[in-house]
């Protein structure tokens, strides 16, 4: 059985396993579930120590068997720097968010064991490099994540569940449709083949020959492809489903949605959007640019008006992977982008590690709050907590900053060269969502100010500091926040060939 | 030569290590974490020393390495030392050392001294490493980080409320500015590739990328300009330029030493740092602009600190008026005027800052200089070290350093080729400093206290009264650094050779302004003398006699030229309502949409239910109802013998009808 393959498998099975302990006890099966993650991150780990770097971009762990020959599905799978990023992303974040698991909550066995499926499938889509398997894997995704929407976090999680579930579905049969037609023109799903055709008889024209229309079919299958996976990440009026989404769900499921299944969207946009229609982002280039920019900057003033902690989260998050698309626009929107087309590409897929585990973070800081009151995130409620919790409050402050953007934790460094990249080729549309960096530093400290600083709160006079279990639980993604903030060439090394590849392709 | 610049980075890595350490030390090792960081602090300053010795006859050095990999090559940064950096590494290792000591016995009585020397040292590393930086981007990202230290020491009393809403104030304020620094840099990166300051002729301080940069037109101005401009905007955060200086004021929220470390000495400084750095950047039309920005604020601030009674804020707006003295001096062309009063302005104005810390420790952490007076006696130290910074700020001549580096401004103003204004507003900053500094110093050390009499003012302990006489001698003597006879500091900045003569001193421009500005400084005190100490203060309720004279203008200045209100009312409220109303979008459209999205559709399957059930099914049980009852009426008519014609037209009608029926019936199990 190859590596992959056993990536993909190793949380399923685990999560059967999981499901069948919980019979006995809830709790044992919660903890059996945290070693198939941790079991899950020792093969990722093994898997990144394999990985040559040296080969660029070519696919490792390359696997291809014909599957259903007669609609073009294969099992096709390999993974590029990018792809061994997410990974690993999807191995540190997952264990995290199991760990976060409020031990008192209703069931935390099963809980578990959907994030281990939800996580067997996001890994599936990650490795994936045929189109079928690839849509097969992010449409599965779903079902754990609906189940787990649904079944723990606040009142109206029910209603948030068939929104984002509808939501996302809708973009997806968008997807499906233009995808079709990209398989009726160009006769393969296989994505790094279709990738490969813009060199020579590209998809557009194949897309001109079989319907007509002088492009504009090619347009529309371009579009269609592109809200399907822009509705995931999300791009900003796009993102319906996920305020509700985000606060509602319980904060270690959201660590999940949007520490890695909302990346599934971004990675989307550069294995599929990207190398499939370069030709129609550059002609849309300029709206798509103004769309992403407006969109960062409507977010991020959007969160300042939230009085409640998971929204502003949920809305800064929006803010966060808009960059990450303006970032992707820019660079394909002239044909030979140069160095500048390298930052923003570099930017864009680092901000997928960075801000996974920021956000993460963040929600795991939010679990630990709430944990310890009884409301449910609402920022007026607080005052003064650093004085009783100073280590907390010290962690969270890390993480707080990450998100902000300072310069020597990991957010910096993929702001600045998405702000580089973005600014080369679209200089007013990036000084435009360059006021959300503002803004960013104004809701997040206007947060801080509410909670931590000001007189102590009577009411939580007495809440405990972080035990050292929290502790520990926490630890890791802040020392990654400094390791990458200092040493970003620990992912750049994997991710430069990787922006070197998907920009040769327009040349 | 080349080798000692690769360890340059020793300079800030050793506050930092102290800092990582101390961040883990258990709250209660007070005295590891004091140790530590002092430690660290003069130990940098021995390495600053001897970096110091190798530029001390002018020249350049630096070091640059790969940091990753972007595209087919690398983004790159590097160490810096010149001049500039030298001068830079012994102001802020000598100052912070001394304010570090000075701390000691300040902060004594708080329970979290050992975070606040953790955050001394952060800022401290962040600060050395923004010195000695060979690059725009790395320099930035010592800039954002000093900001970080600036944000936790302002707030370091968080409970207060005032103190939190500072800290946050003064994190946003200063990164207004920063967004427009950080789109220079970015822009300048689009333009010129490496953000190196200097790498072997490929830097963009170099020949090259200049010609390129000024070669350049965008919209009626050059490249270099617009790029300079956008890399101000960022030094007019740092630096509290008017109109972003609102944030330096409200910071002395924080502890006094820290006000005399970052909002006095250092960090504001830094925005002036970052001018003098890209200074061959800087084009005639961008320095002027910084010209105008910095006479503005030196005279803006210096009249509001005229109106106002807290003792750290005189101070505090002092600090903002001698930035503008700074920034006024590059723009007209003065880097090493400017520079220079950078340095003396650290030693002076740190000295006076920490004056004011043993002021208000003296008087019960009383503020308030309407309630304080006749301290002369009782702190008789605090009082000598406190005059000499006095009369090094108000710029009394020949003995005093503030003297000659203001004289070296006026100097540079007067011989600039552009507008005079720059030069008339200087002067009129010189009367303003001397008039509040002497309103200053007449109510706080002369006449009687007007505080609690229980307990009376006492001097502060030798551990705080000896970094201001340390520093007092410096605020002398450093001026001799940079007399018209021998300018040797000035030079020595811009890169050029000097030599000693006397015979400058009595050329007929140079004593000119120095009568002229000695005019400026013995009219401001003798104004601030006729108002305050010769009436002397006898409660601390009484009116202000400059309010009694100008009342109006006194309230104006009182209330700080109403800036503050003018942002409340303006972009903070605008914000606010633009916040608030794409909340209503996001609710009313964006959720909304999905709403009506499934309500049409809701709507939709309704109609195609009806379409099912009501036409089609009902449609085609009605059509058979009615083909049973026709076909009754048929048989009855055929009973009834009708007409051939009429069973023709009959029989046609029901296989029409058959065929309609047969027809429906596929288009509903469709």
């Amino acid at each position: 059985m190859s590596w992959l393959a056993l990536l993909i498998s190793i949380p399923a099975v685990g999560a059967a396993v999981v499901v069948w302990l919980t019979r006995k006890s809830q709790a044992r099966a919660w903890f059996a579930s945290l070693g198939f993650a941790a079991l899950q991150f020792c093969v990722t780990l093994a898997v990144v120590l394999m990985f040559d770097s040296s080969r660029g971009a070519n696919f490792q762990f390359y696997e291809h068997t014909p599957w259903l020959p007669s609609i073009g599905a294969e099992f096709s799978v390999g993974v590029d720097g990018l792809g061994l990023m997410s990974l690993l992303l999807a191995a540190v974040v997952v264990p995290f968010a199991i760990a976060m698991i409020d031990p008192k909550t209703r069931r935390p066995g099963t809980m578990s064991a959907w994030m281990l499926l939800l996580q067997s499938t996001l890994v599936g889509n990650f490795v994936s490099l045929n189109f079928v398997m690839w849509f097969l894997f992010w449409e599965l995704a779903l079902i754990p994540a609906f189940f787990l929407v649904r079944g723990w976090g606040g009142p109206m999680r029910a209603k948030a569940a068939v929104r984002f579930f509808m939501y996302t579905m809708a973009g997806s049969a968008l997807m499906l449709a233009g995808m079709a037609a990209v398989y009726a023109a160009a006769g393969t799903f296989h994505l790094p083949s279709l990738a490969t055709l813009i060199k020579g008889v590209t998809l557009s024209s194949k897309i001109t020959a079989l319907l007509g229309g002088n492009g504009v079919w090619a347009s529309c299958v371009f579009f269609a492809v592109l809200i399907g996976v822009a509705v995931k990440v999300p791009l900003y009026p796009l993102h319906g489903w996920l305020p509700a989404t985000y606060s509602e769900a319980a904060p270690p499921v959201t660590m999940i949605l949007t520490g890695v299944m909302s990346k599934m969207g971004v990675i989307g946009m550069l294995r599929v959007v990207g190398p499939l229609f370069p030709d129609q982002i550059r002609i849309h280039a300029p709206i798509l640019m103004w769309i992403a920019a407006l969109g960062i900057l409507a977010s991020a003033w959007t969160a300042l008006a939230q009085r409640d902690l998971r929204r502003m989260l949920a809305f800064s998050s929006i803010n966060h992977l808009g960059w990450s698309l303006l970032a992707i626009f820019a660079a394909w929107s002239v044909t030979n982008p140069g160095v500048n087309g390298a930052a923003a590409l570099n930017g864009a897929m680092l901000q997928i590690f960075n801000h996974g585990i920021t956000a993460a973070t963040l929600f795991a800081c939010l679990a630990l709050l709430e944990r310890r009151s009884t409301d449910q995130g609402g920022i007026d409620s607080f005052g003064g907590l650093r004085a009783v919790m100073p280590v907390f409050s010290g962690l969270w402050g890390i993480a707080l900053f990450a998100s902000i953007g300072l310069p020597g934790l990991n957010g910096f460094i993929s702001e600045f060269l998405m702000v580089q990249g973005s600014f080369a080729f679209s200089p007013w549309a990036t000084a435009v969502a360059a006021v959300s960096l503002l803004l960013t530093a104004v809701f997040l400290l206007g947060f801080w100010q509410k909670v931590f600083h000001g007189p102590l709160n009577p009411r939580w006079a007495t809440m405990p500091d972080l035990t050292s279990t929290e502790r520990l639980v926490i630890a890791p993604t802040l020392v990654l926040m400094v390791l990458l903030g200092v040493c970003p060439q620990l992912l750049l090394k994997w991710l430069n060939p990787v922006s070197e590849y998907l920009l040769s392709l327009t040349q | 030569m080349s080798s000692f610049v690769q360890y340059l980075w020793l300079i800030p890595l050793l506050p930092l290590v102290a800092a990582g350490i101390n961040a883990v030390l258990p709250t209660d090792a007070r005295r590891a974490a004091m140790g530590l960081t002092i430690a660290t602090m003069a130990a940098s300053f021995l390495i600053s020393v001897v970096a110091f010795f190798k530029v001390a006859d002018g020249g350049r050095l630096c070091h640059n390495f790969d940091w990753f990999s972007l595209g087919g090559g690398h983004v790159r940064l590097g160490w810096l030392l010149d001049p500039l950096s030298a001068a830079m590494l012994m102001m802020v290792t000598f100052v912070g050392t001394c304010i570090f000591v000075y701390s000691v016995a300040y902060m004594a009585h708080d329970a979290r001294q050992k975070q606040f020397f953790t955050f001394l040292s952060l800022f401290a590393a962040a600060m050395l490493g923004l010195i000695i930086s060979n690059s725009l981007l790395l320099l930035f990202m010592c800039w954002e980080v000093v900001g970080l230290a600036s944000y936790l020491l302002i707030g370091f009393w968080f409970e207060k409320p005032s103190a939190a809403a500072a800290c946050k104030k003064a994190f946003i304020t200063t990164r207004i500015g920063d967004i427009g620094f950080l789109l220079g840099i970015v822009w300048l990166a689009k333009e010129n590739g490496a953000l190196l300051f200097f790498d072997n002729g490929a830097g963009f301080l170099e020949q090259g990328a200049l010609e390129h940069l000024n070669g350049l037109a965008v919209g009626g101005i050059s490249a270099a300009t617009a790029i300079g401009l956008l890399l101000f905007c960022g030094a007019m955060g740092k630096s509290g330029q008017v109109p972003l200086h609102v944030w330096l004021p409200d910071a002395m929220e924080g502890p006094t030493p820290v006000s005399a470390l970052i909002h006095a000495a250092t960090m504001v400084a830094a925005g002036v740092f970052l001018i003098g750095r890209v200074h061959p950047l800087m084009t005639t039309e961008s320095l002027s602009v910084v010209a105008g920005i910095g006479a503005c604020t030196a005279v803006i601030a210096a009249l509001i600190g005229i109106a106002q009674n807290d003792i750290k804020r005189i101070l505090a707006y002092s600090t903002v008026s001698q930035l503008g003295y700074m920034m006024l001096a590059l723009g007209v062309g003065g880097l090493g005027a400017g520079i220079f009063h950078l340095i003396t302005h650290g030693f002076f104005k740190a000295l006076l800052f920490l004056g004011a810390g043993s002021i208000i420790h003296g008087c019960n952490d009383q503020q308030d200089i309407r309630a304080m007076g006749g301290l002369h006696g009782p702190m008789r130290k605090t009082f000598l070290t406190y005059a000499v910074g006095m009369m090094a700020l108000s710029g009394f001549p020949l003995l005093f350093s503030g003297f000659w580096s203001k004289e070296a401004i006026l100097h540079a103003a007067h011989s600039t080729v552009g507008s005079h204004l720059p030069f008339y507003a200087g002067l009129i900053g010189a009367v303003l400093t001397a008039f509040y500094m002497t309103r200053l110093m007449s109510l706080v050390f002369f006449g009687t206290y007007r505080g609690d009499a229980e307990h009376p003012p006492h001097e502060s302990p030798r551990l705080m009264t000896l970094p201001l006489q340390v520093l007092a001698v410096f605020a002398i003597a450093l001026g001799f650094l940079g007399t018209p006879a021998w300018p040797w500091f000035t030079t020595w900045i811009e890169g050029r050779e000097t030599h000693f003569q006397f015979g400058h001193l009595f050329h007929l421009e140079t004593l000119g302004l120095m009568i002229v500005s000695t005019l400026a400084v013995a009219a401001g005190v003798w104004l601030g003398w006729r108002l305050y100490f010769q009436r002397l203060r006898l409660t601390p309720d009484e009116t202000d006699p400059l309010q009694i004279v100008v009342p109006r203008v006194f309230y104006h200045l009182e209330h700080r030229l109403w800036f503050d209100e003018f942002y409340e009312k303006t972009l903070i409220a605008g914000t606010r309502r633009v916040a608030e109303w794409l909340t209503l979008v996001e609710q009313g459209v964006w959720v909304g949409g999905i709403w009506a999205a499934a309500q049409i559709s809701i709507g939709f399957s309704w109609l195609s239910r009806c379409y099912d059930e009501w036409l089609i099914n009902d449609g085609f049980d009605k059509s058979c109802d009615s083909l049973r009852g026709s076909g009754k009426e048929i048989a009855d008519a055929h009973r009834q013998r009708l007409p051939f014609t009429l069973r023709t037209i009959g029989a046609a009608i029901l296989v029409l009808l058959a065929i309609t029926c047969i027809w429906f019936g596929k288009g509903g199990a469709r």
